[in-house]
């Protein structure tokens, strides 16, 4: 079954996001939870690595952690410009869940690998 | 009712007790003839390297604790060949022995997995 | 390939304080939210600097337990570690108990999922 993995920590503090993705299989799922949704805030540097993962892991996030920071999935970040006259990188596709969408997250992925 | 466990470690060797806590872990698993893996990966390749005096900084001697696995029935001790060769190190630099395995083929080894803990 | 909204059994790990970080917090709700879909959660077992959970004034394990009927579990050698007695369980908050390494392994053994909250 495909795996599930769980990102709470800051990317600003650690290199979990990247370092899951680097080992991520084609269709596992990754929840950014707690810290870990700030992958998702302007200026968090972590709008490539999203982006290189779009279409090969689904990435979830926890919308009431997100929403408890102040943050949108909309993140202009998200869509970070392009070098010069290019037009902006599209936004990778972030799913937004709720606790129940967690739960449901982990019925349907084994396992569940929280990366620190 | 048999599941297959998985512990990862991806910390260097300075997290006081948790790398011992983890490996506790990992033995009492062992302990219910249960199939147990151990993998190293990025910092925590750090964990089994050669020539460390972790004494000399006040802090706890791990290598033997990684000996002890040898005793039990630990079905493999895996360490991703890329983390090694980020850091300058080959398998030789290891103090115990690890078989080495791809980053690329870490995705079908946690997909096959029950529980996976990392410490 | 199970759908997910059969009834699923867990066992869930708590690696933090309660005042270090969120986890213990997203741990609450996602229990609440499990048991709200009619999943099962088998066991709650508190490790490393989880531990601290069993001696906090947080109402919130307290009132899981007595609604829910959850299985609190502090580890009693990562207890002792940290210099919290075995011997002081009536100074445990409600609902929570003492129990060894083996009482984790049974409830992932149990489950069908083991998460783990708190790095």
């Amino acid at each position: 079954m495909a795996a599930l993995h769980l990102i709470s920590r800051s990317p600003a503090d650690s290199r979990a996001l990247e370092q899951c993705l680097a080992r991520a299989g084609e269709g596992d799922a990754v929840l950014l939870i707690e810290d870990g949704v700030y992958a998702a805030a302007e200026g968090s540097g972590s709008g490539e690595i999203l982006r290189a993962a779009t279409g090969r892991v689904m990435v979830y996030v926890l919308m009431p952690d997100l929403e408890a920071r102040g943050l949108d999935i909309g993140s202009p970040c998200l869509r970070a410009a392009g070098a010069n006259n290019s037009p902006p990188s599209p936004a990778p596709a972030l799913h937004p869940v709720d606790y129940r969408g967690f739960v449901n997250l982990t019925a349907s992925h084994r396992p569940v690998v929280s990366w620190f | 009712m048999g599941k297959k466990f998985l512990f990862i470690l991806r910390r260097s060797p300075q997290q006081g007790a948790r790398v011992r806590e983890t490996l506790d872990m990992l033995l009492t698993v062992a302990a219910f003839d249960q199939p147990v893996m151990l993998l190293f990966l990025d910092d925590g390749v750090y964990q089994i390297k050669r020539g460390q005096s972790p004494e000399s900084v006040g802090l706890p001697a791990v290598a033997p604790t990684f000996e002890a696995l040898a005793l039990y029935d630990v079905e493999a001790v895996l360490v991703e060949r890329e983390s090694l060769a980020e850091r300058g190190l080959t398998e030789s630099d290891l103090v115990i022995p690890a078989e080495a395995i791809a980053r690329a083929e870490i995705a079908a080894l946690v997909a096959d997995q029950d529980v996976v803990v990392t410490g | 390939m199970e759908r997910f909204f059969s009834s699923m059994k867990y066992a869930i790990q708590i690696n933090s304080a309660p005042v270090q970080s969120q986890s213990v917090h997203s741990a609450q709700q996602f229990i609440k939210a499990a048991l709200a879909e009619g999943h099962e959660i088998i066991r709650v077992f508190f490790y490393h600097d989880g531990i601290y959970n069993g001696f906090a004034v947080d109402a919130a394990w307290p009132a899981l337990a007595r609604q829910h009927g959850l299985d609190l579990v502090l580890c009693v050698s990562a207890a002792e570690r940290r210099g919290m007695a075995a011997g002081a369980s009536a100074e445990l908050a409600e609902g929570f108990r003492f129990g060894g390494l083996a009482q984790w392994v049974d409830a992932a053994l149990k489950a069908d999922r083991t998460l783990v909250f708190g790095g």
